[in-house]
């Protein structure tokens, strides 16, 4: 009886075991471009660099054989290292916050507004179509003492937008919100279109005042925007290089430098030292991760499913 | 929140990609061979080959001209590249990594006793031997290029630092136009002169003190005026603490202290240093020679004085040489031999106003015509490089101690000069 039963099953299951095993194999063969440019545009450079951070790897001599745990001492002990933590840290509290802020504020206000939405929703995103690269040098040419248009500003009230280390900070993170608000202002839109007009009449129905909808019914139910651009923000900020490396180069008195600009320098300017380099990136990148699964998690948390 | 964690693994992903992006620009692997220069032929070849060389963008104007010159009149055609000054260090390490060099390259002369031990250059002494006016070519930038007694690089421009003024703001001033400050005091006095007209938009001096170049090239000539040291000999001692070099630090306090020089200084890091100057709004100040040729009006020249008077002269500019990677030494000699030649030392480089690398050549029918030309190549054999492996690390680069030295020299109260000077020689020792 019970060969019997295994004899009729067994040709459906094999069937549909070959059936598996093609759309298995069909399924790799969609995914390998992308697979393929995963491996040569990822994971080959993230070994290199492990590669670099082992070893002794100046930037004109080429691989010298091992370094480790030289590179990784040289890297903590520079003496730019724990400035350059602390300036990006203070950088990216400071950025995340009015950014965010911001960006929800202008979606709130746009979305309210009828009459002036269209223009003001450009006006706001334009910037967003420039290079980062390029907004730099644009504010360099404004905060410029010698070239800018407010240069005889300046020259009357002697003070100079990139001269003092504060000066230097706000002067850049002025431009980082100019850049920005827009690209995080149109995700907030998204997200605060997403939030079903019923719950906002249901809230209206109970009385609720403006405020009360706001955080009682908006906050909430933006949770997943806000927590979004809250890692890009946060990321995008930890890693800030070429809004610095354009405006400040580090200066004045290397009150600006980033951990990103940090690595740069060890890798380019002066050290030319390609192992202590890739040794500070692998401490930002295991950094990176740890912060990031930390905000997950928080997110996730107070999520109830 | 599914859909978040997707979003977030991917962002992390490409968030990760560019911070290793940087450091991969010199990836690939590394270690070519050395070529000897033993099968190159005397004067090299002319075969109607292309050669690539590469220079950074200060020097562009002569380097063009060089290039133009050559290619008119040889088979070789010689392929130009410039790169920006910033970017040039980095260029440059990527491409010796991946083996991928021009022909010929030109360097920095302060980074060329660095690059030459490195072996980015190829051996090139039984050429160079073999110049007849071996002698006469420049001795700081054949001495930057020696390693081991071997010699990898010629002078390709001569960039010297001399102290320029504005002809019509000295007599504005009551200054005799004619003569140059004597010494480092004068200097300063014919800057608050100038300052005390009280011209709108217009300043006594200028000066780049965000910028470690800048200040190496126009602030050691004033020690070396005195006949004094800025490194040991062996370029791993920073003497940058000395009694003279504190007299100039002092000096420009008194000058920053007293407003007479270009507010926009205390923040140039290098890319509009000579522009006021050049715009007329500057009296007097520390100039590359190179820009003689682009100053629109009457300016005087003279040596860059000390402060017990003397002059001296930073000879800076870039050496070039044949590079490891380059399979047409042959060809690239022959460029090099050119460039020595008077063909292009008067022809094209005394002609443009530029200072020529031979003293045999110093005085010629350009020089006649402008004796601020005479002027600056006497000065130039007086003149000094000065010679260290780790110069960019203490010097150029943007973090450097130096800076820091300088900026709490003329900025703050300058107490701690002699902890900077410390500072700068671990760096130079490392």
């Amino acid at each position: 009886m019970s060969s019997n039963a295994l004899k009729t099953r067994t040709p459906p299951v094999r069937r549909r075991m070959t059936q598996q095993r093609a759309e298995g194999w069909r399924g790799w063969l969609f995914a390998s471009p992308t697979a393929l440019i995963v491996v040569v545009l990822f994971i080959v450079p993230l070994v290199l660099v492990f590669q670099m951070s082992a070893s002794d790897w100046p930037l004109l001599g080429g691989n010298q054989g091992v370094n480790v745990p030289e590179n990784f001492v040289d890297a903590v002990n520079n003496r730019f290292f724990w400035n350059a933590v602390g300036f990006t840290l203070l950088y990216t509290v400071v950025t995340t916050v009015i950014l965010l802020v911001l960006a929800l504020g202008l979606a709130l206000l746009v979305q309210e507004s009828t009459r002036w939405k269209g223009f003001l929703r450009t006006a706001i995103l334009i910037p967003s179509a420039l290079g980062l690269a390029s907004a730099s040098l644009l504010f360099y040419v404004l905060y410029s003492p010698i070239a800018g248009p407010f240069s005889d500003l300046m020259a009357d009230w002697g003070f100079t937008f990139l001269g003092t280390p504060e000066g230097a900070l706000w002067s850049t993170v002025f431009l980082i919100v100019w850049r920005y608000a827009g690209f995080y202002m149109l995700l907030m839109m998204v997200g605060l279109q997403a939030v079903p007009e019923e719950v906002y009449e249901a809230a209206r129905i109970d009385g609720a005042s403006r405020w009360q909808t706001f955080r009682s019914v908006t906050i909430p139910l933006l949770k997943p925007t806000l927590a979004m651009t809250m890692v890009l923000c946060i990321t995008g900020s930890l890693l800030a290089f070429e809004q610095f490396y354009i405006l400040t180069k580090g200066g004045p008195d290397n009150s600006t430098i980033t951990v990103v600009q940090l690595i740069y320098s060890v890798a380019f300017q002066g050290p030319n030292n390609l192992g202590v380099a890739a040794a500070l990136s692998v401490i930002v990148l295991v950094a990176l991760v740890v912060i990031n699964i930390f905000q997950i998690r928080v997110f996730n948390d107070k999520e109830p499913t | 929140m599914a859909r978040i964690k997707g979003h977030f693994a991917r962002f992390t992903a490409t968030a990760v990609a560019g911070a290793l992006a940087l450091t991969l620009a010199a990836c690939a692997g590394g270690g070519g061979s050395t070529t000897t220069s033993a099968d190159i032929p005397a004067g090299g070849t002319d075969d109607g080959s292309t050669l690539t060389l590469w220079t950074r963008a200060p020097l562009e104007k002569q380097a063009k001209l060089l290039v133009e010159a050559y290619n008119a009149s040889h088979e070789n055609q010689v392929d130009l590249t410039v790169v920006p000054n910033d970017d040039y260090v980095a260029k440059v390490g990527a491409a010796a990594g991946a083996g991928g060099l021009p022909d010929l390259f030109a360097a920095d002369i302060v980074y060329a006793p660095n690059w030459a031990s490195q072996g980015l250059f190829q051996d090139i002494t039984p050429q160079i031997d073999g110049l007849e006016y071996k002698d006469t070519l420049n001795a700081g930038h054949l001495a930057a290029g020696t390693v081991d007694g071997k010699e990898h690089v010629l002078p390709f421009v001569l960039d010297l630092s001399m102290l320029f003024w504005n002809k019509e703001l000295f007599k504005e001033a009551g200054l005799d136009p004619e003569k140059a400050p004597a010494n480092l005091q004068e200097f300063a006095d014919a800057a608050k002169a100038i300052q005390a007209l009280d011209k709108p938009d217009t300043y006594g001096t200028a000066t780049g003190l965000n910028c470690g170049g800048c200040l190496v090239f126009t602030w050691f000539p004033s020690v070396w005026a005195d006949g004094e040291e800025v490194l040991s000999e062996d370029g791993a001692e920073s003497l940058l603490a000395s009694d003279t070099a504190k007299e100039v630090y002092s000096t420009w306090k008194d000058l920053y202290d007293s407003g007479a020089v270009l507010p926009s200084s205390v923040d140039e890091a290098g890319p509009t240093w000579t522009a006021g100057f050049t715009e007329g709004k500057v009296g007097l100040q520390f100039y590359p020679a190179t820009l003689l040729s682009s100053t629109p009006f009457e300016a005087g020249v003279s040596g860059i004085p000390g402060p017990e008077g003397g002059q001296s002269t930073f000879v800076g500019g870039d050496g070039i040489g044949i590079s490891k990677d380059s399979e047409k030494s042959a060809q690239a000699w022959n460029f090099l031999e050119w460039l020595t030649s008077e063909d292009a030392q008067v022809g094209v480089l005394a002609k443009n106003g530029d200072a020529v690398s031979r003293s045999d050549l110093a005085s010629n029918e350009y020089s006649d015509a402008d004796p601020r030309l005479v002027t600056i190549n006497e000065v130039a054999a007086e003149g000094k490089t000065p010679l260290a492996l780790n110069f960019q690390q203490a010097f150029n680069a943007p973090s450097s101690p130096w800076l820091t030295l300088v900026r709490d020299a003329v900025l703050n109260d300058g107490a701690k000069i002699d902890a900077d000077n410390d500072e700068i020689t671990s760096v130079l020792s490392q």
